[in-house]
């Protein structure tokens, strides 16, 4: 751990940040030293984000001391943060979708007046280190989610950098945007800054980081030097960074483990099935949903699920899996073309009688939509079927009735809480997705749409959650699986169509080695083709 | 059990959470009063002496039918999260329709008819001028805090031309509607002088409890005020939530007025406003939107106000001087929220800032441990502990510009 370089360095000592129940940074020590490329694996939870947002000045840690080439820094808020040259390019965008670039660029200037001159210039000279080409006047909405993020990097790197810290760059990117963000990576560490990059996929952090540390639980786990890393082979470094992840679970979890934390390539674990022999469960034709906001559309989307298959919907984030699922869950109505479940036109039927006929939906907005956070999870167990017997008679509720519902449900999928009465919103976010899947593939579910199933939560529940899915289609249900983790899709689907746009651009059967390659390539083409 | 003590607290809190402010603003007004020279023992003593004593109970319960009414209706809205701020004309709309209205019926029909006709028109008059908020709410997601002020600034202009107009009792010179005879008003209550309209509206504060509480629309509308996404994602018609529930808050507010009319005054002046939802908004928070709980803050209300206009004056203090305890209270409200939400988090009742600041003046030096570590980065000039060091271009440029 002893750095002898004459480089700078950021060394976090001690750090401990604790939220009521939880300690979410516990003694964290270590060292991000410039010119290197320092990545910090861990599962959700593991307290990375914590340890972040502390780097970033959003959170104060309560004991411990972050010191910059040996001077103890106070970093009491963004501010600080920024004036010391840390900047953070989040998980989720932080542009302002209506600005341009450029005002994009300038949000955190501090003069009266506006200096588009000097703004330009400098955009010039940090698209020239990174090695791309962005337009200041284009509006950011118009831009793909690579540009978006190499805008987000300028703009981390705006007021000059010596740390450029990535929170899951490429969670949300394609092959090939993920291979344009590490030459700029590499061009940003050639430069002398120093750059932590988050990661949960092993590929990632072997292909693009210098340095390894692993947090666990809040804790470091494990930490693998610069030249140790150098001279592991890949394989030796997914042994060290595995065991330092899963720890004692390891053998519990296995080879899922591997796979869990994108070390290897995916395989489908679904059973075969004979497709021509099932019954059309549904059957989508043209359909152009319509809905209230801005969001990107299904336009002309035909597609069939049928019984006891999991059609897995490719696509990078935002076009239009959500029209997609609330057009088929009834939340949104189709514009034109027709929605056809069990042989039954629904398109003009509402959320709640689809309901009942079987049309279930996990939204991927579990904590504002899927729940209810300030309800007990014995109402958000039932809060589909308010007014229906035999929680509700003649309009009163029967709590006896949801009550033991409730515990059924919360024993039958090992939802962790404190009582059935327990506010929903205090539940982790492993919990919550339990409830939700609860709720939607009991009491007569026949085809369930499910939108990032697995997306923020821990490794067990994502396999938990895996295993659900697998087993309700196993029993003769059909899955719409919308995720934009292509690993997923892979382990899950029979048949992976690429959504772009809100267009479906193609389809591949998952029936061996190559699919990723060409679901990507479908990716690739529709959405870096038309940038 | 474990689950009934959480429910126990969660009470216990809620009425801390709740009394404390209304103290803390009757300590700081008392203050006040002091600092300009009035009396305020003089000032509470009359509030309780107007207000309780004697049969001025009754003139306070008969000021509460109105404003627990009015409570009612807020909550309605303020359940599902619309903000319906128009009460003041729903107020007047209604009482109009009673004493504009109300003469015409009660000359031709029995008494009882022509109240319910009364009643009925009032609330559909209140429900309807709330459409325009609520259908640009539902529609086009315009804010609903300022369409139904603004509606409400109408229906007082409106309310006022009737009564300068059509309604103008010709008798009298000046702008004010035919008085209603005593023996057409609402009955009294045997044995006081409260008329039945205070029933009328407990018995609506309780229903009201009922269906928010334990019923399938309550639920409803508790998941559409929780999160709309959510009322969607259940399957909730939220064009219809917002329509309902803004009609039946305006219709409620607007049927105060008219039972304020028929049980109390009678007759209704152009300009004259009471401004009941004023006072009543902060105490339907206090209630957390609870319609019983409401209750005691609004007796409380009506006491303060029944004897408070007396007590002002032989205090020394302007009738005005009522609002600013209303004013107190709904700061302090905010204060303790504020610091109640932080304690359940569990964070410091100080903001960092300050916190920071004030651990610092306690525990000037910082620990040792720090330069035990120091040794292990490259030294750096002290005089400047923001120097980027050479390797940096994007600082440099930065110190350049």
């Amino acid at each position: 751990m002893t750095t002898t370089t004459t480089s700078e360095v950021i060394s976090l000592r001690g750090i401990t940040k604790a939220f009521p129940g939880v300690v979410a940074n516990d003694d964290i020590s270590l060292d991000i030293v410039s010119g290197q490329v320092h990545c910090l694996l861990g599962e959700n939870g593991a307290g990375k984000s914590t340890l972040i947002s502390i780097l970033a000045g959003m959170q104060q840690p309560d004991s411990g001391t972050v010191s910059i080439g040996g001077q103890p820094v106070d970093i009491s808020s963004p501010k600080v943060a920024v004036d010391l040259g840390i900047g953070v390019v989040h998980q989720h965008s932080t542009l302002v979708p209506a600005f341009t670039v450029l005002e994009n660029l300038m949000l955190g200037d501090s003069g009266v007046m506006r200096d588009t001159k000097r703004a330009t210039q400098r955009l010039g000279e940090l698209a020239e280190l990174l090695g791309v080409e962005i337009d200041p006047h284009a509006l950011t909405s118009d831009l793909g989610l690579g540009q978006q993020q190499q805008v987000e990097i300028a703009k981390a790197m705006w007021k000059g950098s010596r740390l450029l810290v990535l929170d899951e760059p490429t969670s949300m990117l394609t092959p090939q945007a993920i291979e344009h963000l590490g030459e700029s990576i590499a061009r940003v560490k050639a430069q002398g800054l120093a750059v932590v990059l988050i990661t949960h996929k092993l590929r990632e952090a072997y292909a693009m980081g210098d340095c390894v540390t692993v947090l666990r639980g809040g804790r470091n786990v494990g930490h693998i030097g610069v030249d140790e890393l150098a001279s592991y082979s890949e394989e030796q470094a997914q042994d060290a960074i595995l065991a330092a992840m899963f720890g004692d679970d390891l053998a519990a979890a296995g080879s899922d483990a591997v796979d869990l934390a994108g070390a290897g390539e995916a395989q489908r674990e679904t059973a075969a099935l004979d497709l021509s022999s099932r019954p059309v469960r549904l059957q989508l034709s043209g359909v152009t949903s319509r809905g209230p906001g801005h969001d990107v559309e299904t336009e002309d989307v035909t597609l069939t699920v049928r019984a006891g298959e999991i059609l897995g919907i490719a696509g990078i984030d935002g076009h239009g899996q959500q029209a997609l699922s609330e057009v088929v869950a009834g939340q949104r109505p189709a514009a034109s073309g027709t929605v056809v479940f069990d042989g039954e036109d629904i398109t003009r039927t509402g959320v709640r009688s689809r309901q009942q006929l079987g049309v279930r939906y996990v939204t991927d907005d579990r904590l504002h939509e899927g729940t209810v956070g300030s309800m007990s999870v014995a109402l958000n167990l039932v809060i589909k079927r308010i007014g229906q017997a035999p929680f509700w008679k003649s309009g009163r509720i029967q709590s006896k009735a949801v009550d033991i519902e409730a515990d059924r449900l919360i024993a039958e999928y090992g939802i962790r809480t404190p009582s059935p009465a327990t506010r929903a919103g205090t539940l982790s976010g492993g919990n919550i997705q339990k409830i939700l899947l609860a709720r939607e593939l009991t009491g007569g579910a026949k085809l369930v749409v499910v939108n990032k199933p697995t997306y923020g939560l821990d490794l067990k529940t994502v396999h938990l959650v895996r295993e659900l899915l697998i087993d309700f289609a196993a029993d003769g249900g059909s899955v719409l699986l919308l995720s934009t983790d292509l690993d997923e899709l892979i382990e899950l689907s029979h048949r992976i169509e690429v959504i772009s746009r809100g267009r479906l651009v193609g389809g591949v059967t998952n029936d061996g080695p190559g699919t990723a390659e060409k679901v990507g390539h479908y990716m690739t083409g529709a959405i870096e083709g038309t940038d | 059990m474990d689950t009934r003590t959480s429910s126990a607290q969660r009470i216990l809190q809620g009425f801390v959470r709740s009394v404390v402010p209304v103290l803390l603003a009757l300590i700081v007004s008392a203050l006040i009063m002091l600092a300009i020279g009035a009396s305020p023992t003089e000032f509470f003593a009359g509030v309780w002496k107007y207000g309780v004593t004697g049969d001025n109970w009754q003139r306070s319960l008969v000021l509460m039918a109105p404003l627990v009414i009015v409570a009612v209706g807020l909550i309605v809205a303020f359940r599902g999260q619309l903000w319906n701020l128009g009460y003041n004309g729903q107020y007047l709309l209604g009482a109009v329709v009673a004493s504009g209205l109300g003469p015409v019926l009660f000359g031709v029909m029995p008494a009882a008819l022509a109240t319910l006709i009364v009643f009925v028109v009032a609330v559909l008059a209140g429900a309807v001028w709330s459409l325009v908020p609520a259908i640009l709410k539902a529609r086009y997601g315009t804010n609903e805090i300022i369409t139904s002020l603004v509606m409400s600034f109408i229906a007082v202009g409106v309310v006022n031309l009737l009564i300068k107009g059509v309604f103008k009792d010709p008798a009298t010179t000046t702008p004010q509607t035919v008085v209603i005879p005593d023996d057409q008003l609402l009955p009294y209550i045997p044995g006081t002088e409260i008329h039945i309209g205070f029933v009328i509206a407990i018995v609506l504060a309780v229903v009201a409890q009922f269906v928010l509480s334990r019923t399938s629309f309550g639920l409803r509308v508790d998941i559409f005020g929780a999160s709309p996404k959510a009322a969607r994602h259940v399957g909730l018609n939220s064009t219809w939530m917002v329509i309902l529930l803004f009609a039946l808050s305006s219709g409620l507010i607007a049927f105060a007025g008219s039972i304020d009319i028929l049980g109390q005054f009678s007759y209704q002046r152009a300009d004259w406003d009471p401004r009941y939802g004023d006072a009543v908004m902060p105490l339907v928070f206090l209630a957390r939107f609870r319609p019983i709980a409401s209750l005691p803050f609004v007796a409380f209300y009506a006491v303060l106000a029944t004897g408070g206009t007396l007590a002002a004056q032989q205090a020394g203090v302007n009738v005005d001087f009522l609002l600013v305890i209303v004013g107190l209270i709904l700061l302090f409200m905010t204060i303790t929220e504020y610091i109640g939400e932080r304690r359940r988090l569990g964070q410091s009742y100080l903001p960092a800032g300050l916190r920071r600041t004030v651990t610092s003046l306690v525990r000037p030096s910082r620990p040792g441990r720090v330069s035990a570590f120091a040794p292990l980065a490259a030294p750096v000039d002290p005089a400047d502990p923001a120097d980027p060091g050479p390797t940096d271009p994007a600082a440099t440029e930065r110190t350049r510009a």
